[in-house]
């Protein structure tokens, strides 16, 4: 564990000594707020007509949800930057030989920039949530809605993160592990697009696949253990993966 | 301390590292010589753990290298041959760094870091970023996280490579310190380095050990043969004919021809001067004597006949 938390540790600093955890944190704090800003114009506007008509205007459902699951899409093009590194860049310089020459499993490295990169993705998050803030300032939206989809957020990007991990444990060139991440991820996104088309079971399995439709419930606010489940078993696939690759590196020198 | 028995490496078809064995003992500097490619660096990154052999088995302080890799990497100081620095660390938070991972405790953490810089002469750099650092200084500040945990044994990998020379003198001057209290497996393919800082050197070429002796050793057996360039201004067959006639002369060989002169080097018994002998039978032949010079071998010599000859080693067994 300290073994881990020390790589971590060094892993955040050297996402933040450097101007891409900026960028990548800058960037999605601007994304999110235009979506956030978008969808609380149309949002308003609608609350008003519905008032109007009697209705009861939900902020959470009708604006919150909105905004999650947009983000959700802005998240896939911003983790390949966070992951694209990791590995790539210590084989490039050579440092992977003191991390492998170190008193140190394969595992605890491979966590240790796992929750490194998962730092930096939390604290993406957390500048987020001044906007949110911003709703609880001038009304009163659910709390719990709000902590599900971040969870699932959380959750979601972990997936990511450790997909983007196992690619950039491949290729020593930071382009190509970014490039492929991208793609995978991409993949990973619209595979269920071909659900309907395709047969009872086929169509279950990609929706199943589907990284993005696990995360619906919980932009609903819904916390449902088979999405959990999902995810879980997802990051734990994707380090499993990402150890193997390292081990084979290893043996073929 | 270390012992290597029967290591070899292959990468699909090549073979890296082919058979090789020794031993190093407590507080010995080892030296591991051979030119670029013969496998000194594949080698090191077994001893360390950083790859597994293919075949064989290795042991540090005790520790198998491939069963109990935590425990012999404890006690294992690793420079590779580019210093493995973080370039936006700065040198303190970098030798912080390492000693976490290294596993010195928390408390000794502080004292450490602040011993290796001041045994290293890095500490006016402390707070410079690693990428920002002079050759020298990343290369110091490679030995100094090789030290870190104060490690029994340290492999460094060509650690004067790159150096100007009078950093190369402080490096081996600090390597030279470090012997006793660590046991030190350095590889050059620079002669003189070896010569000048280990006490046990093993020559490596394609793969495979050459020789494993003392410097003093590997020069003396080469030597045992004492020989002699002759250069005469006569055809070749006469000369050679004539000359290994004499006394005490094992050898004649034809280094090289050119027109109506030819240069011979002329091998004799160990301890015997056949000068005089050599001088007499030219005049007396009635052919000009151009050249008459004893050739000395140096390290370099013996490194180049070992490393470009292998009948050398074979000769005697054949």
């Amino acid at each position: 564990m300290r073994n881990t938390l020390a790589i971590a540790d060094k892993e955040l600093r050297s996402y933040f000594a450097s101007p891409i955890a900026y960028i990548i944190i800058g960037l999605f704090a601007l994304l999110f707020g235009w979506f956030f800003f978008v969808y609380l114009s149309v949002f308003v506007q609608r609350s008003s007509q519905m008032m109007m008509g009697g209705g009861a205007p939900n902020i959470n459902q009708d604006m919150i949800r909105g905004v999650f699951l947009n983000s959700a899409v802005i998240i896939l093009f911003v983790m390949p930057m966070i992951t694209m590194r990791t590995y790539s860049e210590e084989k490039r310089s050579g440092t992977i030989e003191l991390l492998l020459t170190s008193p140190v499993t394969d595992f605890q490295i491979i966590m240790g920039k796992f929750l490194g990169a998962l730092g930096l993705y939390a604290s993406m998050l957390l500048v987020t949530m001044l906007y949110i803030a911003v709703l609880f300032m001038y009304g009163n939206p659910e709390w719990r809605p709000i902590a599900t989809g971040y969870l699932g957020l959380l959750l979601m990007g972990g997936c990511f993160l450790s997909v983007g991990l196992f690619i950039s444990s491949v290729t020593k060139n930071q382009i190509v592990a970014g490039f492929l991440t991208f793609a995978v991820f991409l993949m990973l996104w619209v595979i269920n697009w071909m659900a309907d088309q395709s047969g009872p079971i086929m169509g279950a399995v990609l929706k199943y696949l589907s990284i993005t439709d696990h995360f619906d419930d919980f932009a609903r606010g819904i916390v449902d253990t088979k999405h959990v489940i999902y995810y879980v078993t997802f990051i734990t696939f994707g380090l499993f993966l990402t150890a193997k690759s390292v081990d084979m590196e290893r043996w073929r020198g | 301390m270390i012992e290597v028995q029967h290591i070899t490496k292959r990468y699909g078809r090549v073979t890296a590292v082919d058979d090789v064995s020794f031993r190093v003992e407590r507080g010995e500097i080892f030296g591991f010589l051979g030119p670029n490619g013969a496998g000194k660096t594949t080698t090191m990154r077994i001893l360390t753990g950083y790859m597994p052999a293919t075949e064989g088995r290795a042991a540090v302080a005790g520790f198998d290298v491939f069963d109990k890799p935590i425990e012999a990497k404890k006690r294992t100081g690793y420079l590779p041959e580019t210093p493995p620095l973080y370039p936006d660390m700065s040198v303190r938070e970098y030798l912080d760094f390492v000693s976490r991972i290294k596993g010195v405790p928390s408390k000794e953490r502080r004292e450490r870091v602040a011993g290796v810089m001041q045994k290293t002469r890095i500490a006016d750099m402390k707070d410079r970023h690693c990428g920002k650092l002079s050759k020298g200084y990343r290369q110091r500040v490679g030995i100094a996280q090789a030290l870190i945990h104060n490690p029994e044994v340290l492999i460094l990998d060509e650690p004067t490579a790159g150096l100007d020379p009078k950093q190369i003198i402080e490096t081996r001057q600090l390597i030279r310190s470090l012997a006793g209290d660590h046991t030190i497996v350095l590889s050059t393919h620079i002669l003189p380095e070896v010569s000048q800082t280990c006490q046990r050197v093993v020559i490596i070429n394609k793969g495979r050990v050459v020789a494993i002796d003392t410097p003093d050793n590997l020069t003396a057996r080469l030597r045992g043969a004492e020989t002699m360039l002759v250069q005469v201004d006569a055809p070749g067959a006469d000369v050679t004919t004539a000359l290994a006639a004499i006394p005490g002369v094992t050898r004649v060989g034809v280094s090289e021809q050119r027109g109506a002169a030819g240069a011979f080097e002329v091998e004799s018994e160990h301890g015997r001067d056949v000068r005089r002998e050599i001088a007499r039978s030219i005049v007396t032949n009635g052919w000009g004597l151009l050249e008459l010079r004893p050739m000395r071998m140096s390290l370099e010599d013996i490194f180049l006949q070992l490393t470009t000859d292998e009948t050398v080693e074979e000769a005697p067994h054949a």
